[in-house]
């Protein structure tokens, strides 16, 4: 497990005893978490572990009942700023009147403040994002008209057009299609080149060891965190989802 | 000043109800999209007790006086909704239903006791139920106006906000962009288009007007700015028919059902005939494309059959198509639009075979269901 980081790793992020409940049920218990600057992080944990609360809570979408999170050694109001969420795919309606463009480009208002309006500048990094995951030549296409893999791909450049230190993804490989899948891991691994830090929910156990470098096993409690050869071991997750799971190898 | 139409006062009239049109389908293109249309009904119902208890309590008939009750109770009502749904284990649905029947119950018992008081002055309280454009004069539509400017300025200062916020409420949170105040400015331009519309559309059918022109106007675009002018467009298109309708004849029949049975028609039309989107266009569309398909079966059939009997029969017939074809009936009918295109070739009276443009025109098919898998 991890051990108490000296200060020459630089954190991309730090949690201190983070509890979440909904209603009286706790969902997320008492997590201390440190993760290192440039690592590709997945999250595993069997269905209401609490992952996509954990991703929420740390961006503050969701309340904590305590605890706190930094990022890159900044409070969450100021560190949000250097972090790209991809949500769920399924969380919005694509029947929304939008295009591809209209909706990778939204990727920039955050920056944009009050009353500008994107410009030239914004227009050009929408355009190299849908470049990057593949998506230009369906830039006008109505969103309601994409495949489940093509959505994704959607969220992924308006994730990019942010140009962050920090990407929290939800699920992104659920229902893709292969191509996609491996388009999205090669993406991940030019995010890491470049030194920003992805956390990744994940659902494949067989994959983690071949898309990821570090792992976070959670089951309400933190089960276990750190480099994916040390901690992503039969033993733990048996811990984190019961006896009937196993590697498979 | 409006007086320039035949009939006098009809033009502050129409105006009134343009502008009132054009502003409820502006904002209420934000309210479907968030998916709270229902809430605009609650908020609309509720701020009926509002308007008698301001007449009530500063015994004034003016449509301001009037106004600032129903903003008072309309914005009650919203808060009640968003208490109930976040303190207690109440649905937003029943939250909705509740607060709807509580508040307008209050408000037609309040009514209902005005009425039967001796004197004259509550007189045409009760045009607020189904709403009457007739008694709209200058200074009201002047206060239409007024309130219509600001609403109108928010939607375009705020534009890109307000279409993030519709689109994916916890990606603009994560931008950093400060939701809950815009949550709060979108709910507060509601309660004032709903509160601007009560005395022409009246609180019963208010919520109508506010979501059946983006219902229509989603219809014939994918552009959010477009849908939102065309939403504009047709509110107020309905405003002005259902104004002119209501006041046709001597009988001023109330204008909120008036305008309301007109904007659903134009609702029912764009659901049925807008291009892409409307149920016509769609079944014509899969008319064609498994007229297509027949076309592409049977001419698959003749190559088939060609090939296995290549060198022993020159040709075949219909009756042998349309032995293996799964729609046998039009087997005919393809031939022969097959034939119109030079696909196939009738080698013999009643034979045939395919040509080389058909055996190419077949390949590009299958190659291109490879391709788009």
């Amino acid at each position: 497990m991890t051990e108490k980081t000296d200060n020459k790793v630089e954190l991309a992020l730090e949690i201190n005893d983070l509890t979440v409940s909904y209603r009286e049920k706790p969902v997320l218990w008492d997590i201390d978490l440190e993760i290192p600057k440039g690592a590709l992080v997945g999250i595993v944990g069997p269905n209401g572990a609490g992952k996509t609360t954990l991703i929420k809570s740390i961006l503050g979408l969701l309340k904590p009942v305590a605890g706190s999170a930094k990022i890159l050694g900044l409070e969450i109001d100021q560190g949000i700023k250097k972090i790209a969420y991809v949500p769920q795919r399924g969380s919005v309606d694509w029947d929304f009147p939008a295009t591809v463009f209209d909706v990778v480009q939204m990727g920039t208002y955050g920056k944009l403040g009050w009353f500008k309006r994107p410009g030239a500048n914004e227009k050009n990094l929408t355009k190299d994002a849908l470049q990057k995951v593949g998506m230009l030549e369906l830039a006008h296409r109505q969103i309601s008209q994409l495949s489940g893999g093509q959505q994704q791909r959607v969220f992924l450049a308006r994730a990019l057009v942010q140009q962050a230190e920090i990407y929290f993804m939800d699920e992104p490989f659920q229902g893709v299609d292969s191509t996609t899948e491996q388009a999205i891991v090669e993406l991940l691994r030019e995010l890491r080149n470049k030194g920003a830090t992805a956390l990744v929910v994940h659902h494949d156990l067989q994959t983690v060891k071949d898309y990821f470098d570090w792992v976070v096993l959670l089951n309400v409690r933190k089960i276990a965190a750190g480099p994916v050869l040390e901690v992503f071991t039969e033993a733990n997750l048996k811990l984190a989802f019961g006896s009937r799971v196993s590697l498979g190898e | 000043m409006f007086d320039w139409l035949l009939i006098p006062g009809l033009g502050s009239v129409l105006a009134g109800t343009a502008i009132l049109g054009f502003l409820c389908g502006t904002l209420g293109t934000f309210t479907v999209l968030r998916k709270q249309s229902l809430l605009g009904d609650s908020i609309s119902h509720a701020c009926l007790p509002g308007i008698i208890l301001s007449f009530l309590i500063f015994n004034s008939k003016e449509s301001w006086v009037l106004m600032a009750g129903a903003v008072v109770f309309g914005t009650l009502a919203s808060l009640v909704v968003l208490a109930i749904t976040k303190y207690s284990r109440v649905k937003e649905d029943s939250a909705l239903a509740i607060t709807l029947s509580v508040f307008f119950g209050f408000g037609l018992m309040l009514l209902t006791w005005v009425q039967r008081r001796p004197d004259a002055s509550q007189a045409g309280l009760a045009r607020f139920l189904f709403g009457q454009a007739a008694t709209l004069l200058d200074r009201d539509v002047y206060l239409l106006a007024a309130i219509a400017l600001p609403c109108l300025a928010c939607v375009l200062l705020f534009w890109k906000q307000f279409q993030l916020l519709s689109f994916d409420r916890s990606f603009a949170l994560s931008l950093g962009i400060n939701v809950s105040f815009f949550e709060i400015l979108l709910s507060i331009l509601l309660v004032l288009v709903i509160v601007a519309g009560l005395e022409t559309v009246g609180v019963v059918l208010m919520s109508a007007l506010l979501v059946a022109p983006p219902v229509a106007a989603r219809q014939w675009t994918n552009k959010l700015g477009m849908m939102t002018f065309l939403a504009g467009l047709f509110g107020a298109i309905s405003g002005i028919a259902g104004a002119i309708i209501s006041n046709l004849g001597k009988t001023s029949i109330p204008t909120g059902p008036v305008i309301v049975l007109f904007i659903s028609a134009v609702v029912l039309l764009s659901i049925l005939f807008a291009p892409a989107r409307g149920i016509v266009w769609q079944f014509l569309k899969q008319w064609k494309e498994s007229g297509i398909l027949q076309l592409d079966s049977v001419l698959s059939n003749l190559c088939n059959l060609a090939k296995e009997h290549s060198g022993k029969q020159l040709g075949h017939s219909i009756a042998m198509l349309k032995e293996i074809s799964s729609q046998p009936a039009g087997v005919s009918k393809s031939i022969s639009k097959l034939r119109e295109m030079a696909l196939v070739f009738e080698v013999e009276k009643g034979f045939f075979i395919p040509t080389k443009k058909g055996e190419t025109y077949l390949l590009n098919k299958t190659s291109q269901m490879g391709g788009s898998q």
